[in-house]
């Protein structure tokens, strides 16, 4: 593949942006996410990634100003439902089952947490995902996710 | 216990403030507020599992029983059994073993009836003794 001129990659640039202030438009109404401050980031095919900014109401140890594995599971658990929602190319009613969270380390005061999740599998009734969190620098992560989401819809 | 109408003797920190967690006795309660939902007519998974991994580490702490030390998660898993309604939730910890490194925790989340639950868990809590050096050789 030849490199990407300017104009190609201001293009890619000026997608993402268009993209961000579109998904973000959902997102600002869904409470508990306004709440934790959790924005759309990027997608692809089969995996999302979703931004939480440093806030003062993520914090669990004010001593050190560390924020709480509770949020970080919600912007986990948020992703991993993207991530789902774009393999499977549809809006169709989705529910977690199940996810796990591995906390590798504690986030990093002040530094935006980024969750990225890919949804590796999809059958009929169910989507298998898994990802990880970090503030930066994805070869250092903060934890790890693996989980189960089960498609609603049908006759559950 | 303490004058705060949370129930806890210590300020709540912000992130449970947030959830807004008030305890009464081994119970924890998430009273229902619009910034806990999720999709339209349900909470967010991630509010419900807030609460519980907040249930654990209380638990936790309360065994400790005033010993000094720092309570890091390790893990969680959560299991969604239903749906959480736009109503009060609740959660109670129960610890499967209180090691001096470790403690293994299982939760339960439900709302109305307490027999049923929308949401488990099992967490794996790190215990950081301060007195670990000085009472464990090597």
């Amino acid at each position: 593949m030849s490199e990407p001129t300017d104009t190609e990659a201001a293009r890619a640039a000026e997608d993402k942006a268009r993209m961000q202030r579109f998904v973000n438009k959902f997102m600002g109404a869904v409470p508990h996410l306004q709440a934790l401050g959790i924005c759309y980031g990027s997608s692809g095919p089969d995996w999302a990634e979703l931004y939480m900014p440093y806030a003062p109401q993520l914090v669990a140890y004010p001593d050190t100003g560390v924020i709480a594995s509770g949020a970080i599971f919600s912007l986990m658990d948020s992703a991993a439902g993207f991530s789902v929602l774009v393999k499977h190319g549809k809006l169709e009613p989705h529910a977690t089952l199940d996810l796990r969270c591995d906390y590798l380390r504690p986030a990093e005061p002040g530094k935006t947490v980024i969750g990225r999740v890919e949804c590796y599998k999809i059958t009929r009734r169910v989507a298998f995902v898994r990802g990880i969190a970090h503030d930066g620098d994805p070869g250092h992560p903060i934890a790890h996710v693996a989980g189960t989401f089960m498609f609603t819809s049908a006759d559950a | 216990m303490s004058e705060d109408p949370s129930g806890f003797a210590v300020p709540l920190p912000p992130y449970a403030a947030m959830l807004g967690l008030r305890r009464d006795g081994a119970v924890l309660t998430m009273p229902f507020g619009a910034h806990l939902i999720g999709s339209p007519g349900r909470l967010h998974g991630g509010s419900v599992a807030g609460l519980m991994e907040i249930a654990a580490n209380l638990a936790v702490r309360t065994a400790l029983e005033g010993a000094k030390a720092a309570i890091k998660p390790v893990n969680v898993t959560v299991d969604y059994l239903r749906e959480g309604a736009l109503e009060d939730s609740f959660a109670e910890a129960f610890i499967m073993r209180m090691g001096r490194r470790v403690a293994n925790v299982r939760v339960e989340a439900w709302q109305s009836e307490r027999k049923r639950l929308i949401a488990t868990a099992h967490m794996n809590l790190l215990i950081i003794r301060e007195d670990a050096a000085a009472a464990r050789p090597g």
